[in-house]
């Protein structure tokens, strides 16, 4: 690390009487995982490292060697804009390592980090602006049905003022922090909303929706709410996703652009899409990782459902948007299938392998589906050579076991670790008897 | 380091204007001195950072104040004479009375990088600089010592690449930089991000400088980012 890197921080914890440093890291769930350090073991916690047992940690564990070392990225460190102001705290994000001093490859921060670095071998940045789903809920009561802020009966006549005044005050909250927000509204969905981040490099951007995810939930708690990025809360109407709009960039110049096109996209646009089109299904249990996520993906919620891309239909999982005024920097595709429960890291990892793969092996762009998918049977689809995104998560594991591709760019450890936490949770619902069952069959049968 | 320790004791009645305006815009702070009187009247409190004394017009007059210079209980120093090409034999004999000298007419880029050298050396610290440590800019104050910013008073939660590309900025005000000059300059070396990680960073302090001082930060259209207005408005 840079002498004047750590300078930077030791001077503001010192400056800004920082109490309290918390080291952040990711488990391989998407959990934000945090503990604290006192400002006088800084100063060696940036030089080598904290250790902590790593079997505490969810697919963090390993039998033999369970102590790991979170090594704080001075990059990243902020003072946390809420709390009390005169007890100040920061945060830091680590990078996992084993004692040795090699990546920790349970960690998912690193394994983006691997992922991006490929890309950068050909001379690639990877930059994602997310859109952010998420709903407003009164403190969820287990067995309850979810209840919406703007309905009656939680905040009586106040409700839109207060889930107004909610997202006003994170999109401060979130600006504070470094994140630009691009756009913030409120969703067609009851106490839905929807904010959108602006674009930045991969790894910056798989932060700042760790962070993003928190700062949600903590302005919520503030007020009594609970805020969920749980994909489907509520049956009969949208669910959350988490589109992601990607390009690549060589330098200064948008990789995806090309003057010469009718859609203006590039070579390399065209086959970074083939290859997320073609190897969609094996990355989809990783993107959209809750036996909940699929009960989105379904018809007539504006989620994808069909492996196809278009320049403006809704119904594909790539959408091209147009950019404003033809801005060549602003072309870019919308992979929409992505909801916000995944673990960011490994859904960038993923999705970057994925259209990767279709450049390095120059992958042929299928043609645009522009018809309402929605329309069509299954003979009709099967006649364009469509297929669909796995419809429930264990049909999603199932393609992403046989996958090399998503093997690779997990790396061993978290590829299986992954599946086998994932194979438990299906089994667990698949032997969950449901209220749609009780009422359906009981008197029936 | 006190502002008033930066002070340069510049001799030269009237001082040169070339010297005048190198010293301004390479953001040193000076004073005109006409004689010793001068320079123990107004002497910061700190002391005088340095001099430069002008020998070309009145030689005399200026060696004889080098001399007072040199001779006080806390001697002036670095001194730094300028000299046409025809008083170099006046060096000779005169070595305890200044510490490196330069040719008239001068370039302005050779004198800035002999002051340069010359401070950082007297000061003894390998990045000492003749630099305020505290940058003021139409309410956003910066503090190159503390590593701290602030916008009206209230303390700018920083990270350390958006610290350093404000304090770059805000040292050259009314400049304007292409994205590759702050990249090689501010992250000086290969960053991953290329050039479109400027762009991120300036978002991002755009948003942290807040509404009414995002303006702070300008973008020059096709060319690339400028702090502040410049001297012509």
């Amino acid at each position: 690390m840079n002498e004047e890197q750590r300078n930077y921080v030791l001077h503001t914890v010192e400056e800004r009487g920082v109490r309290l440093v918390r080291l952040w890291f990711t488990d391989v769930l998407g959990n934000l995982k945090s503990f604290a350090i006192s400002p006088v073991e800084l100063e060696n916690a940036l030089e080598d490292g904290m250790t902590f047992d790593g079997s505490s940690i969810d697919g963090f564990s390993r039998v033999q060697e369970s102590d790991v070392l979170a090594i704080p990225d001075a990059n990243t460190f902020e003072v946390l804009p809420w709390g009390d102001t005169k007890t100040p705290e920061a945060r830091v994000f680590c990078d996992i390592h084993n004692l040795d001093g090699t990546p920790f490859e349970g960690d998912p921060r690193q394994v983006l980090k691997r992922n991006l670095a490929a890309a950068r071998a050909l001379g690639l940045t990877f930059f994602v602006a997310p859109d952010m789903e998420y709903f407003y809920f009164a403190p969820p009561q287990r067995g309850q049905a979810p209840e919406p802020l703007d309905e009656a009966g939680f905040f009586d006549l106040t409700t839109s003022d207060i889930s107004g005044s909610m997202r006003k005050q994170t999109i401060r909250t979130l600006e504070a922090m470094g994140i630009p927000v691009e756009y913030s509204f409120h969703e067609d969905a009851p106490s839905q909303h929807e904010i959108d981040l602006r674009h930045n490099d991969g790894l910056s951007m798989a932060d700042s929706i760790m962070t993003f995810r928190l700062v949600v939930k903590e302005v919520a708690a503030s007020q009594g709410v609970h805020a969920s990025f749980m994909p489907k809360p509520l049956e009969g109407v949208q669910g959350s996703g988490m589109h992601v709009h990607l390009s690549l960039f060589s330098g200064e110049e948008n990789a995806f652009y090309s003057p010469d096109d009718a859609y203006n996209l590039s070579p390399i646009a065209k086959q970074f899409m083939a290859g997320l089109l073609r190897h969609a299904a094996e990355i989809t249990a990783v993107t959209n990782q809750t036996v909940n996520s699929y009960k989105r993906l379904v018809p007539g919620f504006e989620a994808p459902v069909h492996i196809s891309w278009a320049r403006n239909n809704r119904s594909g999982l790539i959408r091209v948007p147009i950019p404003k005024k033809g801005n060549p920097m602003a072309t870019r595709i919308e992979y929409r299938s992505p909801d916000p429960a995944c673990n960011p890291y490994l859904a960038f990892s993923v999705i970057l392998a994925a259209g990767m793969r279709g450049i390095r092996d120059s992958y042929e762009l299928p043609v645009e589906a522009d018809a309402n998918l929605f329309q069509l049977d299954d003979a009709q689809l099967a006649a364009l050579g469509i297929d669909q995104i796995p419809a429930s998560l264990g049909d999603a594991l199932k393609v992403m076991e046989t996958s090399e591709l998503v093997k690779e760019a997990l790396g061993d450890h978290i590829f299986e670790w992954f599946l086998r936490n994932k194979r438990n949770e299906w089994r667990s619902y698949k032997a969950h008897v449901s209220a749609f069952e009780h009422d359906r069959y009981l008197r029936s049968l | 380091m006190s502002e008033s320790a930066e002070l340069l004791a510049i001799f030269g009645d009237p001082p040169p204007t070339d010297l005048v305006r190198t010293l301004d815009l390479g953001g040193y702070k000076w004073k005109a001195v006409t004689g010793a009187d001068d320079v123990t009247r107004h002497e910061p409190s700190g002391g005088w950072a340095g001099a430069v004394v002008a020998c070309d017009a009145d030689p005399e007059t200026a060696w004889a104040l080098c001399r007072t210079l040199r001779k006080r209980e806390v001697p002036v120093t670095p001194l730094l004479v300028l000299l046409s090409g025809g008083q170099l034999a006046d060096l000779s004999m005169r070595d305890d009375l200044f510490d490196d000298f330069c040719l008239t007419p001068f370039h302005p880029i050779e004198l800035e990088a002999r002051l340069r050298l010359m401070l950082r050396k007297n000061t003894g610290g390998a990045g000492a600089e003749l630099r305020p440590d505290l940058v003021e800019y139409s309410g956003l104050a910066l503090n190159v010592e503390t590593y701290q910013a602030a916008i009206e008073g209230k303390p700018l939660d920083l990270t350390y690449m958006e610290y350093e590309l404000l304090k770059f900025l805000a040292q050259n005000p009314g400049r304007v930089f292409t994205r590759e000059v702050l990249l090689s300059r501010v992250w000086g070396y290969e960053y991953y991000g290329g050039a479109r990680t400027v762009d991120v960073h300036i978002r991002r302090l755009r948003a942290k400088l807040g509404e009414e001082h995002q303006n702070l930060i300008q973008t020059v259209r096709s060319v690339g980012y400028r702090f502040g207005q410049t001297r012509w408005g």
